[in-house]
């Protein structure tokens, strides 16, 4: 798609903005609607649309694998680690309150924190599955077998317009 | 208006036998759920609706699509033993719906179990407005982290189903 100027002068606009917007959902969630769930989804749909638009390989070259799976794994680690550390500084596991001196503070640092655990999962996590389904398609189009191959209209088996 | 909507989109994808096409609606079917969610103020749900159901399920749905045939295949017959179930249940899910409390109603007993504590200790306990992250990532961390091995774990299963090298199994395609 990188020969169409429209697409890629407009995800060249849209993707920074969705990426910020996705920060933004991350980080002001607890003010406003958001979290690391919708944080993460939102980031990775803007690094899909830059793979849409300048293709897989380039898009490997920003995130490697190698981070795609070391943070994946360093996300719920991040949250255990949370978890844990309030057990040592001597609460109960993922009690916030002993992490900081201000019960208040130490709360939305706790949950800020966690958070952005759950947030760095989920967005590896949906790189890794459109990674996966991408390398799929190729390596089926490379062994010789057609994914397109039985995608020719049928108009007659389309009863519903 | 939005219901009626979802009802028209959802017979759409039931009815469609193109797959691409119904992967469409089906984003039409979440985002108009996602304004459901809104006009009933659950801002964190409509925004979760919106981002992975309309965005990030479509968009994993098409990778799929990228894999296998565009068209469903056409099966003859009628299952009537489906048909009847779905029917039964149905009647029974509208008939036990006629029992529910009324839709806001104050003493409902959703609202009389933990709800008032979070409403009015929320702010006390953690100092954040946004009471679903706080119970969320706050008072329910331990669930929140199971979410988050699940999420985990569904990427590791599909990373295993699918980084093995595909098997050359079409039998149509011509002979290369």
């Amino acid at each position: 798609m990188k020969d169409n100027p429209i697409l890629v002068v407009v995800a060249r606009f849209l993707i920074p903005l969705v990426m910020l917007f996705g920060l933004y959902v991350q980080f002001h969630g607890e003010y406003s609607p958001g979290g690391g769930f919708q944080a993460g989804v939102i980031f990775s749909a803007g690094w899909i649309l830059f793979v849409f638009v300048y293709g897989l390989e380039t898009g490997l070259r920003i995130i490697p694998p190698g981070v795609i799976y070391t943070l994946a794994s360093l996300g719920v680690l991040l949250y255990c680690f949370i978890g844990l550390l309030g057990v040592i500084l001597g609460g109960r596991f993922l009690d916030f309150y002993p992490l900081l001196e201000s019960p208040h503070a130490a709360q939305q640092a706790g949950i800020i924190l966690v958070e952005f655990g759950v947030g760095v999962t989920v967005a590896t996590v949906v790189m890794l599955f459109f990674l996966m389904f991408a390398r799929r398609r190729g390596e089926e189009i490379a062994g010789g077998l057609d994914p397109d191959a039985e995608d020719e209209p049928q108009p007659d088996e389309d009863d519903w317009r | 208006m939005l219901l009626l909507l979802l009802i028209v989109v959802g017979l759409g994808v039931v009815l469609t036998r193109d797959l691409l096409k119904a992967t469409m609606l089906f984003a039409i079917y979440s985002l108009t759920i996602a304004g459901l969610f809104a006009a009933l103020d659950a801002g964190d749900v409509a925004l979760t609706e919106a981002a992975v159901g309309a965005g990030i399920s479509t968009i994993l749905i098409l990778a799929v699509l990228a894999l296998v045939p565009r068209h469903e295949k056409r099966r003859g017959g009628h299952n009537l033993a489906a048909l009847f179930t779905v029917l039964v249940t149905g009647a029974a899910l509208v008939y036990a719906s006629l029992d529910l409390p009324e839709f806001g109603a104050a003493d409902n007993p959703v609202h009389q179990h933990v709800g008032p504590y979070y409403i009015e200790q929320t702010y006390s306990d953690m100092g954040i407005p946004n009471l679903v992250a706080a119970v969320l990532a706050g008072y329910r961390s331990i669930d929140t982290m199971g979410e988050a091995v699940v999420i985990l774990t569904a990427g590791i299963a599909v990373y295993a189903l699918l980084s093995v090298p595909p098997r050359r199994r079409r039998k149509k395609g011509p002979p290369a």
